[in-house]
């Protein structure tokens, strides 16, 4: 470990990896480490053995449970939007090479202690009971509205300034019912909360824009899924950056990180040893997460709230799901007296995440009490009998620095929001903090082929 | 019209016993002494005719130098149809090395993958530390297929694949990722072609029920 790099990379979750393998492909020589012997970190996929050694250290997997290798247990529910950032990214790299996805095969949004599809077709929108038929022309003239929009032609602002009216204005202006505000706002631009609508209505707008070129591309949902589970992900783009020139050590203990004396990165220690570079990227958790005093007393990332999860194994489909092989659930923080929206996501063996017949639900929300398990149970409750059960409580960290001045760039934990347009944000902040530039997409040269 | 089958291949082993060179042999017929550790190309394709009609096409995929601080993703093997699993017949410690791979494919790959053992650097036989017959006996035991090649002089090098492609059809069903069209899961229900231009043909499907 004598060599000097241009970039270290400190742990192997979704974010780290993009930024690795686009660092390499940007010809940077990067040295990648994790001190877990898997790939992932907080976005990894687990099998059998590590999801229990990880929740019940002293229990074995239940053998009616099925083979170890069968099972990819998300450790954070999230999806692709089918027209979102990631994918982007996975198409520019060519990172779909590795990798093949299935669709998320419903989404669903609970309302008065029921569960109902989103409507996915202008014909389950006819029939949808989510809303009566006047209220349903109040909603064609809004979604009308939103898809006639262009920028440059004023004739089709009818009146409104998407930077400056709140999207409380534009429901009003449209006349649209509270439930039909909650149903826009969460199943369809996915805020968790109600915060949006006092403020400008541009991103609410851009948010339904890609929920619905989401919805349009498949059908049934907005979402993609990889098969053989989220971890695949960062696996894929670890593998990309290897074949650039990156180098890979798993399973290594990062004991500390070193600076010089005006607090700029020097390099990284391990052990006995120490490899230098000009910057290190990281997630939080390399850099004093969930510590009273960070290395040298320094306090590099601050928690900004906590999300509740809970990983339920099943033996049946969600109830009112029509037996999905995979479904979200968002039920609306309103619906339950919350501030916060609670999310269910399930997948199965049809992703190749589980042994046959066997459900994977997680069931998440930020936290807002001192009972977190307790907030789940509007979620818990629309799954049916829960044959185990596991619950993680995370903070989520965020920066405290851009790192331009000391050369560490710290990633952000990951959210409860349902997909990843979060993740690919934060690899465009650290690309732009640590490369000095925008992050810009190319279309990668495919490597030879014979 | 003759069958066409596609698998993928992984190349599996120690460090330097010679996995890069054996695709640039089979692949492109090329040797390199001062080859540098792999960069760059790590994805290949090359086809084997069987006598009868039938072509295999293999998709390669070198390790990129991730097993060398043991540090190799299982999405690297997890749906591969076939396995070489290659050693250095001029060093033992490499053997024991292919024992572990084959080991972790027992463990994780998919119970069908066709696993062939392979002893690289026939031509240094008079530096041989692995015999034949150790080779063989183990090989034999474990039900892997066996062979030793040269990516130096090419000796045994097409061997190996065409025995491994005229066992794959008949053992191996192309499983999602390996199959005929790539990526395989488009034209399974549920699958999606990410490189398919959005709201290209068929963006709807006419059918959700
Ligand atoms: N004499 C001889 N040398 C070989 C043979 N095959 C490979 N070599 C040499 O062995 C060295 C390593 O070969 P590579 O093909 O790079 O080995 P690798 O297994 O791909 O190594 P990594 O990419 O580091 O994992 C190179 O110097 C090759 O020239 C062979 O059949 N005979
Ligand atoms: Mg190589």
């Amino acid at each position: 470990m004598d060599e000097e790099y241009d970039v270290i990379v400190l742990g192997t979750g979704l974010t780290e990896c993009i930024l690795s393998g686009l660092l390499s492909v940007e010809g940077k020589k990067v040295l990648h480490m994790d001190r877990n012997d898997y790939y992932g970190g907080d976005s990894a996929s687990l099998n059998l053995t590590q999801l229990y050694r990880k929740f019940r250290p002293d229990q074995a997997p239940p053998a009616e449970l099925g083979r170890d290798r069968d099972y990819a247990v998300d450790l954070i529910p999230k999806f692709i939007m089918a027209s979102g950032e990631l994918s982007k990214i996975l198409v520019h790299t060519d990172v779909t090479r590795y990798l093949e996805f299935k669709q998320i095969a419903g989404s669903f949004v609970y309302r008065d202690g029921k569960i109902s599809k989103v409507p996915s077709t202008e014909m389950e929108a006819v029939k949808s009971p989510l809303m009566g038929l006047f209220e349903k022309r109040r909603a064609k003239k809004f979604f009308e509205f939103l898809q006639g929009w262009k920028d440059e032609d004023p004739a089709t602002h009818q009146g409104v300034n998407l930077d400056k009216d709140s999207m409380k204005a534009i429901y009003e202006k449209f006349g649209l019912e509270p439930g039909t505000q909650d149903f826009i706002g969460h199943a369809m631009a996915l805020y968790l909360d109600d915060d949006y609508k006092t403020k400008p209505a541009r991103e609410a707008y851009e948010r339904i824009v890609l929920y619905t070129s989401s919805m349009a591309r498949w059908g049934k949902s907005p979402y993609i899924y990889p098969l053989y589970g989220l971890g695949e992900l960062p696996q894929s783009f670890a593998r990309l950056s290897a074949i650039y020139g990156g180098t890979y050590m798993l399973d290594k203990s990062i004991d500390e990180i070193i600076t010089d004396a005006d607090g700029k990165f020097v390099g990284v220690r391990s052990g006995e040893e120490t490899v230098k570079a000009k910057q290190v990227v990281g997630d939080p958790s390399y850099f004093g997460a969930g510590k009273a005093a960070a290395d040298g007393g320094k306090v590099r990332v601050l928690e900004e709230g906590r999300v509740v999860r809970a990983i339920c194994i099943l033996k049946h489909p969600i109830p009112g799901t029509e037996d999905a092989d995979s479904a979200q659930i968002i039920i609306p923080q309103n619906q339950v007296g919350r501030r916060n929206d609670i999310y269910v996501a399930i997948v199965s063996s049809t992703h190749n995440v589980c042994a046959k017949d066997v459900y994977v639900a997680i069931v998440s929300t930020v936290v807002e009490t001192d009972r977190p398990e307790q907030e789940l149970a509007p979620g818990l409750q629309l799954l049916g009998p829960v044959y185990d059960k596991f619950i993680t409580v995370s903070s989520l960290y965020t920066p405290t620095s851009d790192g331009t001045s000391d050369n560490i760039f710290v990633t952000r934990s990951y959210d409860a929001t349902s997909h990843f347009e979060t993740v690919v944000e934060d690899v465009n902040r650290v690309w732009k903090a640590a490369v000095g530039k925008e992050l810009v997409l190319k279309k990668r040269e495919v490597e030879a082929e014979a | 019209m003759s069958k066409q089958f596609q698998f993928k291949l992984v190349l599996l082993g120690e460090s330097a016993v010679g996995k890069s060179s054996l695709v640039l042999r089979f692949v492109k017929d090329q040797f390199d002494d001062y080859r540098e550790s792999t960069i760059g190309a790590a994805f290949l394709t090359q086809t084997v005719s069987l006598d009868d009609g039938t072509t295999v096409k293999f998709e390669i995929w070198d390790t990129a130098g991730q097993e060398r601080y043991k540090s190799l993703a299982p999405m690297y093997y997890r749906n591969a149809n076939c396995a070489v699993v290659v050693y250095d017949i001029t060093q033992t410690a490499s053997l024991e090395k292919a024992r572990s791979w084959i080991r972790e494919l027992q463990r994780q790959a998919d119970p069908s993958i066709v696993i062939a053992l392979c002893g690289n650097k026939s031509d240094l036989s008079a530096r041989r530390q692995v015999s034949q017959e150790e080779a063989k006996k183990y090989a034999d035991e474990e039900g892997l297929m066996w062979g030793e090649t040269s990516a130096k002089s090419g000796e045994g090098v097409a061997d190996i694949f065409t025995a491994i492609a005229k066992k794959l059809p008949l053992t191996a069903p192309p499983s999602a990722r390996g199959g005929a069209a790539r990526p395989g899961a488009s034209g399974k229900p549920g699958g999606v072609d990410l490189n398919k231009q959005a709201n290209a043909a068929g963006a709807n499907e006419p059918c959700n029920c």
